[in-house]
């Protein structure tokens, strides 16, 4: 039976492993080879690092983080932050990486998803979507949160399957950092919309969150980091409860 | 030496790196004579099944099923299983090597498409590969195409339909799921690839 995934983010700024409060007040919390392995020593399915000062600064520190952290880590490995056009998406796979995030260029340039699909698999493209509540309906946001793109997540989340996106990476900024607990309305509508699977993120902070998210928000997959780098669950401790939960999970692993 | 055949189907860092973490050596490698040359045959890929057409335009295939004919192990990875079976719905005009009965065919639009993530095998007991492993270890998959459950199926997963997760015969191997990206279980799978006699 295929398995819900449970996936550790971590997001990086300056070469180092950072976690904010709904994108900001950034605090440290390590080294990004040491917290991988951690991780997938822990049980973690999958390992997602985000390079959230990446359009402030050159790509550099990222790819030499890629190398170091791929090198060592035998689960998927999603590389984003970034990455404006195929030639960036290549820098990335050549670095280690197995899949790449694309979020603020895919809103700009749409083609930019079918072009990286086509050359690496859509199995290699997640298009990530942070969406917050706006006037009852769910707004797209780019540039790490900052901008609103004027647009539908659902109807966005929608286009970029069609254009080629293997999954989706979709965030809930009002719920990111706070471990308030997913927002499952957000995740169903986009998960019932789209026939790709859909990764859960944002407000992580209790196993319930989790069973919540998977059971009523159809999600096939849920990412968390502040939880998991701060020690407040591990995730071998997550993945038992949710097993006895009865949710098909990789446990033992 | 092991080979691990570069058609252009996708990244093959990950297969590389995972051998070389193991300990063994790897040659990824475009050239039929680097194929010949080897000890063992690592036929990767991920995506469309049309990717396989170099295989033939570049000579590749030939040296494989002469690599295979003269029994060598051979280890098809994904897309890489794919090919020994006849063909796939997924590009009608485009031939597999046929040593395997069967055509690959679509996941129902019942489930998502594409499988992706970590799911169970139902392993036989005859299983050379997966030697070691729990009788339903996780591995890690994501294909839109399956083949379906034959003779030298040695160990099946479920997604919707069954479906043929890892083959064997003799000194043919295949795998649908990406060993590299299975964790501890996927490089036991590996190392038990590497140390395989020649039959």
């Amino acid at each position: 039976m295929l398995t819900k995934r449970i996936i550790a983010c971590l997001d990086m700024d300056e070469g180092r492993v950072v976690k904010g409060v709904r994108f900001e007040n950034l605090r440290d919390a390590g080294d990004p080879v040491e917290c991988a392995r951690a991780h997938a020593r822990d049980g973690a399915d999958e390992i997602v690092l985000l390079d959230i000062s990446a359009t402030h600064q050159g790509r550099s520190m990222l790819l030499e983080a890629v190398c170091r952290v791929a090198r060592c880590l035998f689960i998927p490995f999603t590389v984003g932050g970034g990455i404006r056009q195929l030639s960036d998406a290549v820098a990335v796979f050549d670095a280690g990486a197995d899949k790449i995030a694309i979020n603020s260029a895919a809103v700009r340039d749409p083609e930019l998803i079918s072009k990286i699909a086509a050359r690496f698999g859509s199995q290699a493209v997640v298009v990530a979507i942070d969406a917050r509540r706006t006037n009852g309906a769910f707004e797209v946001f780019v540039a790490g949160g900052r901008v609103p793109a004027g647009r539908n997540a659902i109807q966005w989340a929608q286009e970029a399957a069609s254009r080629g996106a293997g999954e989706i990476l979709l965030t809930s900024m009002d719920r990111d950092g706070t471990r308030s607990g997913f927002d499952c309305e957000l995740v169903r509508l986009v998960s019932r919309a789209v026939p790709i699977p859909v990764i859960a993120s944002g407000g992580a902070g209790s196993a319930a969150d989790f069973i919540d998210v998977f059971r009523d928000g159809s999600a096939d997959a849920a990412l968390a980091a502040s939880i998991f780098h701060f020690g407040i669950q591990s995730i071998a401790d997550l993945k038992q409860e949710l097993h006895a939960a009865n949710l098909p999970m990789r446990w033992p692993c | 030496m092991i080979a691990i055949v570069d058609y252009g189907a996708g990244n093959l860092n990950s297969v590389k790196k995972a051998f070389t973490w193991l300990g063994f050596t790897v040659s990824v490698t475009t050239q039929p004579e680097v194929v010949a040359a080897a000890d063992k045959i690592v036929l990767p890929g991920v995506g469309h099944f049309s990717a396989l057409a170099a295989l033939t335009q570049t000579g590749l295939a030939n040296a494989v099923l002469t690599g295979l004919r003269s029994h060598k192990p051979f280890l098809g990875i994904c897309l890489g299983m794919q090919w020994l079976f006849e063909g796939s719905e997924e590009a009608h005009d485009i031939a597999g090597a046929g040593i395997l009965p069967g055509v690959c065919a679509k996941f129902p639009t019942a489930v998502k498409v594409p499988h992706v993530g970590w799911n169970s095998l139902a392993t036989k007991p005859s299983s050379r590969l997966l030697r070691g492993l729990t009788e339903h270890p996780f591995v890690y998959y994501t294909h839109s195409f399956y083949a379906p459950v034959v003779d030298s199926t040695t160990a099946e997963s479920a997604y919707g339909p069954r479906f043929s997760a890892v083959v064997e015969r003799d000194n043919i191997f295949g795998v649908q799921f990406h060993p590299e990206k299975s964790g501890e279980a996927g490089l036991s799978i590996l190392r038990a690839f590497c140390e395989m006699p020649p039959c």
